[in-house]
């Protein structure tokens, strides 16, 4: 609790003893209104001098209509009713629901800013001469080399250059479980080093760094209003007004008219009702829980590691109905890796891989690079690139080189002798292996597979493809690799698949390869084959497939694309909504997505719609509640049946349910 | 030119009375104040003074809503 806070909870305390306590006493002890009005007005004085002053203050600035006003004119006409206790009381009640709400505001407000606390002070830089000196973020350069102690954040993106340490990233991505970090690898900032040392060799300015990136968005998030919003600042620019009027003429025109008619015109009565019917009125209920939920929502997800980019996109990704995903690097790793070798009989495996990954070694192929990786990982010997001459690539088949024997004849100086024995290695696909004069190849089903033939050669001819060539290339086995499918994917699709979400999957991959994830994940539908541009077009022959769902403009069902915005810009773009896997600092992502998932978990995205549609109905339950309620007494008001007490209910009651209800959103599991 | 200040405000209407406000002050393109973080960016026209610009969106908002701060 604030400062302020408490002074006008010690207010509201006091002022209720004495309301109390002078309640009783008159109660027994029959006082003249000129005793008990001065002693209820110290109470009132006590919880309500602020309001009265700065409804005056409005007053002389020509803003009449507003809360405060309300309430003057409500306690003040029924102080002079000869109701005290009444007015008293509403205003008591009104402080108190400030009171409440200005606490639930700023408990939403802290779960943001803990979040908001990934932000860190300072960088502890590493001098030439060995000195650590602390230095703001903000002023170190790109190149520098800082000090990461444990229990410290990160303060700017880098590489580590010494030292490991188990990382935590759950600021980041709501990921519990610490990441094992070593010299070599990245370390984004806003992470918290656990056990060990770090020295980070700084990659990025500060401001560019992620965590500054992700304040930002977080911070901006509330800038984007949803629709509801700003149809609730527009209802209560006109609603207080009107209403304020509807109150007049409920004072004077009833009894104008009973004075006609030749009856009483009873005006202390209708002053009472129409002062009733302001009390009623007050919008704060709505005013304030709507844009709380929508904040509570969007720091809900936050907290588990999605980023909402503003109130808005919460409301579409509640109508979403379709979501396309890319595969690569979204329901996939994005990294190949070799996952089987199937060697031909008295072949070993080793021996296909050294083929396999001396015919791979200059291309920079992702496929090739996966077979690079395995050969290193597994094979104590190095590629000698000096054997390799004369590569060849054929596009759309593979790749043919020719690598001179010698490995074994090893010269005075240790250097290899390099023999004009030499063997081409051919790795690629069917089509090449059929050139060769391989025809009777078994193919292999599942991934992408890479078949390797062998043509060993004596002289230095050259043999290449095999043209003009008697001898038919021995075939050594094949490698497949595959993409792996990120462990979450079959559970994302599920969870999607029970909100009724129609799934489909893009990829420029080939329709094999992209039929077995489909399969295997539960997909709905499938598209293979396409260029980075035929996704857009595909994007909006599925908007348009899916339609209006039979709802208007606003609440039409919804399209969302899911990628890991690497190429997909265009795609996120275009989509009602584009969901972007935040890649642990790829700007491109963050800034092309309207929504980041920050661990690239697929199964994030049921839950973000999930905390959407909890938020949508929370704003639709306060709303339609708040404005009920106040119709219903504003009616029983206007009918003289509701009294001060109901209207104190119908205003703050109405009001902390609503702001109760909308801190919900902080707690959706 | 774009700059975020930090504001004070009590209640979710004066916060968009006074983003109103703001964002009525000459000099000034567009402004959207957020009472959830208490922060409001605001855009300036060019070439202004954005210290003088503030600090009268600062007097108009104090006239609409006594009791907010713009912390400039």
């Amino acid at each position: 609790m604030s400062s302020k806070q408490k002074k006008n909870l010690i207010r509201c305390i006091i002022s209720l003893i004495l309301v109390v306590a002078l309640s009783i006493v008159f109660h027994i002890v029959k006082a003249p209104w000129w005793i008990e009005l001065p002693s209820f007005l110290i109470p009132y004085f006590v919880v309500g001098y602020d309001v009265l002053l700065k409804a005056f203050k409005n007053i002389r600035n020509g803003q009449v209509f507003d809360e405060c006003f309300l309430m003057t004119i409500a306690t003040v006409g029924a102080i002079a009713t000869g109701e005290y206790r009444e007015g008293v009381a509403v205003m008591l009640f009104y402080q108190i629901g400030e009171l409440f709400q200005s606490i639930a505001v700023g408990k939403s407000r802290k779960n943001i800013a803990d979040l908001m606390d990934i932000c860190p002070e300072v960088a502890n830089v590493l001098h030439e001469d060995g000195t650590i000196t602390e230095e703001d973020p903000d002023d170190v350069e790109i190149g520098s080399i800082i000090v990461v102690n444990p229990g410290e954040k990160v303060p700017i993106d880098g590489v580590v250059i010494s030292g490991e340490t188990s990382m935590d990233t759950s600021a980041l991505t709501g990921e519990s479980v610490p990441r094992m970090v070593r010299a070599g690898e990245q370390v984004i900032s806003g992470c918290i080093s656990l056990t060990g040392k770090l020295e980070v060799k700084t990659e990025k300015e500060f401001e560019d760094s992620t965590v500054s990136k992700i304040l930002e968005l977080v911070e901006n998030s509330s800038m984007h209003k949803a629709k509801a919003e700003n149809f609730i600042s527009k209802f209560a620019k006109y609603y207080t007004p009107i209403v304020c009027y509807l109150a007049l003429a409920l004072f004077l025109l009833p009894p104008i008219v009973r004075l006609i008619i030749g009856m009483p015109a009873d005006w202390l009565d209708w002053l009472m009702r129409a002062l009733t019917f302001l009390v009623i009125s007050c919008p704060c209920a709505v005013v304030i829980s709507v844009p709380l939920s929508f904040f509570g929502g969007i720091g809900c997800a936050s907290s588990k590691g999605i980023l909402i980019k503003g109130s808005n996109y919460l409301e579409v990704l509640a109508n979403v109905r379709t979501i396309v995903f890319d595969k690569t690097g979204t329901l996939t790793e994005g990294v190949f890796e070799v996952v089987s070798v199937y060697p031909e009989e008295g072949i070993t495996e080793d021996y296909i891989m050294e083929k396999a990954a001396y015919a791979e070694n200059s291309s920079n192929h992702p496929i090739a690079q996966s077979i690079q990786k395995a050969y290193k990982e597994n094979s104590e010997k190095d590629v000698n690139n000096s054997r390799i001459d004369d590569v060849k690539e054929i596009s759309g088949h593979g790749v043919c080189v020719k690598v001179y024997a010698g490995e074994d004849n090893q010269g005075a100086e240790g250097r290899e002798v390099i023999t004009p024995e030499h063997e081409h290695i051919y790795a690629g696909n069917l089509k090449l292996m059929e050139r060769i004069g391989l025809k009777n190849i078994t193919p292999h089903e599942e991934g992408t597979v890479v078949y390797v033939g062998l043509q060993k050669c004596e002289s230095d001819a050259n043999c290449v493809m095999n043209e003009g060539h008697d001898a038919v290339p021995e075939y050594l086995g094949c490698i497949v690799i595959s993409d792996r499918i990120k462990s979450t994917s079959e559970k994302a699709m599920k969870d999607l698949g029970s909100q009724g979400v129609r799934t489909v999957m893009l990829t420029g991959d080939v329709d094999k390869v992209a039929k077995k994830v489909a399969e295997s994940l539960g997909v709905n539908t499938y598209r293979a084959e396409l260029l980075p541009g035929d996704k857009v077009n595909e994007v909006e022959k599925l908007i348009e497939e899916q339609g209006s769902g039979g709802k208007d403009a606003e609440n039409r069902n919804r399209l969302a694309f899911v990628g890991d915005g690497i190429n997909d810009a265009p795609v996120l773009a275009r989509a009602d909504i584009g969901i972007a896997m935040g890649a642990m600092g790829s700007d491109a992502a963050i800034e092309a997505a309207d929504v980041v998932l920050m661990d690239d978990d697929p199964a994030k995205i049921s839950l973000a719609m999930k905390i959407s549609r909890k938020t949508l109905s929370i704003v639709k339950q306060n709303i339609t509640f708040a404005i009920a309620v106040k119709v219903l007494c504003l009616i029983l008001g206007a009918l003289g049946i509701a009294n001060m007490w109901l209207a104190i209910f119908a205003d703050v009651g109405v009001m902390i349910l609503a702001v109760l209800n909308a801190t919900r959103t902080l707690r959706i599991k | 030119m774009k700059k975020t200040y930090k504001v004070e405000v009590d209640c979710a209407a004066c916060a968009e009375k006074m983003q109103e406000a703001i964002k009525n002050t000459e000099g000034i393109k567009d402004a959207t104040l957020s009472f959830m973080t208490l922060k409001c960016k605001v855009e300036f026209e060019d070439g202004v003074d954005a210290d003088a610009v503030m600090q009268e969106a600062r007097k108009n908002c104090k006239k609409i809503e006594d009791d907010m701060e713009i912390f400039l």
